[in-house]
């Protein structure tokens, strides 16, 4: 079963090098225990571009994020566990790790 | 002749199936949920087990063992139901039912199932209310009407925090499972929570038209408090809430006068008391002292109220026990309302001039609290500060939830003069 961690931040600026190494402390973690599947940080929400295709046009370009909020999505993890309980002791140490707010909401099932 | 008898047998029917309902349903629940590892399923099959022993028992009798039967009718709606909806040749699915004709383990078997059940219903990814609301009506059988009108909520919105409350814990895979063990103290105190705010509003119920004592849900929450205590019979505070319940609703009839108004506990008739519950409670306190393990919240809360329990009169009341056990309890729990306890403690033995300095300094955190107020109207009117007295009695008047409180709030008051 796969989680997706998501990293809450309201502020500017990237994580600091005390973040960082403990960050990869943590990464380094998750794939010596098998949880590891993908994690990446992301640029600010001021470098995002909205895209909508859904009309018969050509497709609209919008600059900037989707929702003005004062929080946005600044990184995520995406990982294995068996269980919720297990996601959230590792999502608990993800927060601890890039000293921010984060959430964690699964994957649906693949088909049966 | 035969009148009697069968109207009889039909008020014997109706016993046995609100006694089964009482005793099994928990069990029902939580054996088909580990079986079927879902809880809609689970709800659902036991609901309908219940309502096929209405209409069975009364013709073809009470069966000798009612869980067994519950259990194995609710097993057999449940694989009906995963039968409709699975698909034809669906091959996962057709094993699985399979591997469910095997007949059930028997109830109570090794490890008891309501213990992983109530780990669930109170896990820590779910909001307090949300776990409040799915013990009821996983563990103690609730109907959702009747825990929505418990919690004041429309029976709806009650019926769609349920359902979504089992939608998140199958899709984020909340476990089936004791928490390990060193996971376990943690999520018991989760456990604990839940079941003392169950009582909590039952003792004091707030909302101007609610009863002021919801014998309800006090007896609920004892009722499961004494649950967990016989599934956890090593954890000294599963014994410590349960003792707790125990010694204050011991004193409920005394607590409310017949005019509707709280009689505080020195001006109560200490004859009502129930002398039945204060022993039981008296037992599980003493019986944890002996283990000599360092008490936590619930258990020195359990030790005041015991001290409070054994005095034939209010004034034989031992208040330096009582604020010593006080000064424990801040050790374990230094919160702004524990100080305002300790305090109304201190009154009675060194004074109201000492506890009002106390209390005083209590304001900035404690002001939005009616018992604050309370507490400091009675220390002033004590010290002969009459109009700051009444001036107290108004904000606690104004910010008391309970009926009773408020009442006896503004008679209080009212002998100001």
């Amino acid at each position: 079963m796969q989680y997706l961690v998501s990293v809450l931040f309201d502020g500017p600026g990237l994580a600091t090098d005390e973040e960082q190494a403990a960050i990869d402390v943590f990464n380094d973690k998750l794939i010596a225990d098998g949880h590891w599947v993908f994690a990446g940080g992301l640029g600010e929400p001021v470098s995002a571009t909205v895209i909508d295709n859904r009309g018969a046009g050509e497709p609209i370009f919008t600059d900037g994020p989707y929702v003005e909020s004062k929080e946005f999505l600044a990184g995520f993890w995406i990982i294995e566990a068996d269980d919720l309980d297990v996601a959230l002791k590792l999502a608990a140490e993800g927060s601890k790790a890039c000293n921010r707010r984060v959430e964690v909401r699964p994957f649906l099932a693949p088909p049966e | 002749m035969s009148e009697a008898s069968g109207a009889g047998e039909g008020v014997g029917v109706g016993e046995a199936v609100t006694r089964a309902h009482r005793e099994e349903w928990g069990r029902v629940v939580a054996t088909l949920a580990k079986r079927f590892g879902d809880l809609d399923i689970a709800e659902e099959a036991a609901a309908e087990a219940f309502a096929a022993a209405v209409e069975h028992w009364p013709a073809e009798g009470v069966p000798p063992n009612p869980g067994g039967w519950l259990t194995t009718t609710a097993h057999r709606r449940a694989i009906d139901r995963v039968r409709r909806e699975s698909k034809r040749g669906d091959k996962q699915k057709e094993a699985q039912l399979l591997s469910y004709d095997d007949p059930p383990e028997p109830l109570g078997a090794v490890e008891d199932e309501r213990l992983r059940l109530i780990f669930i219903c109170c896990h820590p990814a779910l909001a307090m209310e949300t776990r409040v609301a799915l013990t009821l009506r996983m563990l103690g059988g609730l109907s959702v009407a009747e825990i929505a009108h418990a919690f004041f909520v429309q029976e709806t919105a009650m019926g769609q925090r349920i359902t979504r409350a089992k939608a998140k814990i199958k899709a984020a895979r909340i476990p089936y499972r004791v928490p390990s063990e060193e996971d376990l103290p943690a999520r018991v105190s989760g456990v604990l929570a839940v079941l003392f705010l169950i009582f909590n509003e039952g003792y004091l119920a707030t909302g101007p038209d609610s009863d002021p004592v919801r014998q309800d849900l006090t007896a609920e929450a004892i009722r499961l408090a004494r649950l967990i205590r016989t599934l956890l019979p090593q954890d000294g505070e599963a014994a410590g809430l349960l003792a707790l319940m125990l010694l204050i609703e011991a004193r409920r009839t005394a607590r409310v006068s017949a005019g509707g108004e709280l009689v505080p506990l020195n001006e109560q008739d200490r004859g009502a008391w129930d002398k039945t519950l204060i022993a039981e409670g008296h037992r599980l306190v003493r019986e944890r002292l002996a283990t000599g393990v360092a008490p936590g919240r619930y258990q020195v809360l359990a030790a005041i109220n015991a001290v409070h329990t054994s005095a034939r009169d209010a004034r034989d009341t031992d208040w330096s026990q009582i604020v010593a056990l006080y000064d424990q309890l801040v050790r374990l729990d230094p919160s702004p309302v524990v100080a305002l306890n300790r305090a109304i403690a201190v009154a009675e033995l060194d004074g109201a001039d000492v506890a009002l300095a106390a209390v005083d300094r209590l304001a900035q955190p404690l002001d939005g609290y009616h018992a604050y107020h309370a507490a400091r109207a009675d220390l002033l009117r004590r010290v002969g500060r009459s109009g700051d007295s009444r001036a107290a009695y108004d904000r606690a008047i104004e910010l008391a939830g309970n009926s009773a409180e408020k009442a006896y709030l503004v008679r209080r008051r009212d002998q100001l003069g």
